[in-house]
């Protein structure tokens, strides 16, 4: 495992496709932020709050911004949200729900759960392409992330 | 026939710009024309305009309350309401609290900007001081909130 320190971007991601589209993606757009990838919610929880293989992780560090799908194993998206958002260590950290899901309802429960933005994949590769640039320059050059999690 | 308010009141808007700084109206709106991101907007002069369009109360209260911009740009430093209160007021209320708000700033102040994400702001943009870049900012910042970001198609 790559060291968990220094990570600008969590992506939390069970798709290789996906995973593999996006990273493309960021290198395509010259956006060379570090990026760490896990692979359910359960991990990305254990990420947050240095648990578990991320106990020795530097928790003075935190990402610019953690791109969340909603469909994940062991601990879906929105569990993932409403945790992040229940711990004062986090609560404040930018969250972007990047999902294939197409329903009302996820739009609904994940603004209701205090999500920063929801963005749903595009289908087509150029367009999933040109989302992931637009994504990568909006929250990691031009929006400002609190320097603390909390305080 | 029912007499009918004012066209601009009625038609729904991408964006409410909140600024009392007529300059810097002007830089954002010229980017977002000339870059044909939109050009269905209402600015509100000061932070109590800004509630009553949102909220539809005062000269808004012939507006429709599920009619919502996509994006409220909003200033921090407003006089005499700051922005700070206008974003605590529009999150306390079920009908507006997730609507999509920006916090544009000249100030890089560390307190201002966790006061923001504590109340629930989605997004906190310090304002490039360069004119260019300025433009660039407002084109990214549109782009991504009307063309990318999805929010609920109506409040609460």
């Amino acid at each position: 495992m790559d060291s968990a320190d220094g990570v600008e971007i969590l992506l939390v991601e069970d798709s290789p496709d996906d995973v593999e589209l996006t990273l493309h993606a960021f290198k395509d757009a010259k956006i060379t932020n570090r990026v760490h990838i896990v692979r359910d919610g359960a991990e990305a929880l254990d990420f947050l709050f240095a648990r578990g293989p991320y106990a020795n992780r530097d928790t003075t560090d935190w990402p610019k911004v953690i791109l969340l799908d909603l469909k994940l194993p062991r601990v879906d998206g929105l569990e993932v949200l409403r945790q992040i958002r229940a711990d004062h260590r986090t609560k404040l950290l930018p969250v972007v729900i990047l999902t294939s899901s197409r329903e009302e309802r996820d739009i609904v429960e994940g603004y209701r759960l205090g999500v920063n933005s929801f963005i749903q994949k595009p289908v087509d590769f150029e367009q999933f392409a040109a989302a992931i640039r637009t994504l990568g320059l909006y929250w990691l050059v031009l929006n400002r992330p609190p320097q603390r999690a909390a305080a | 026939m029912s007499r009918r308010p004012p066209l601009s009141i009625q038609m729904q808007v991408d964006i409410l710009l909140v600024e009392d700084d007529a300059e810097d109206n002007t830089l954002t709106l010229f980017a977002l024309l000339k870059h044909q991101l939109t050009n269905k907007f209402h600015v509100a002069r000061n932070g109590q305009e800004a509630l009553d369009y949102v909220l539809c109360t005062g000269q808004y209260a012939n507006r429709n309350i599920t009619e919502q911009p996509h994006l409220i740009l909003l200033d921090l430093n407003l006089q005499p309401m700051g922005g700070l209160e206008v974003l605590r007021r529009i999150r306390a209320d079920p009908r507006t609290r997730t609507i999509p708000i920006v916090m544009l700033t000249a100030s890089d102040e560390e307190n201002d900007l966790l006061e923001s994400y504590r109340l629930g702001v989605n997004s906190y943009i310090v304002k490039p001081v360069d004119f260019k870049q300025f433009k660039e900012a407002a084109r990214l910042v549109a782009e991504y909130w009307l063309l990318l970001n999805r929010s609920p198609s109506r409040a609460a």
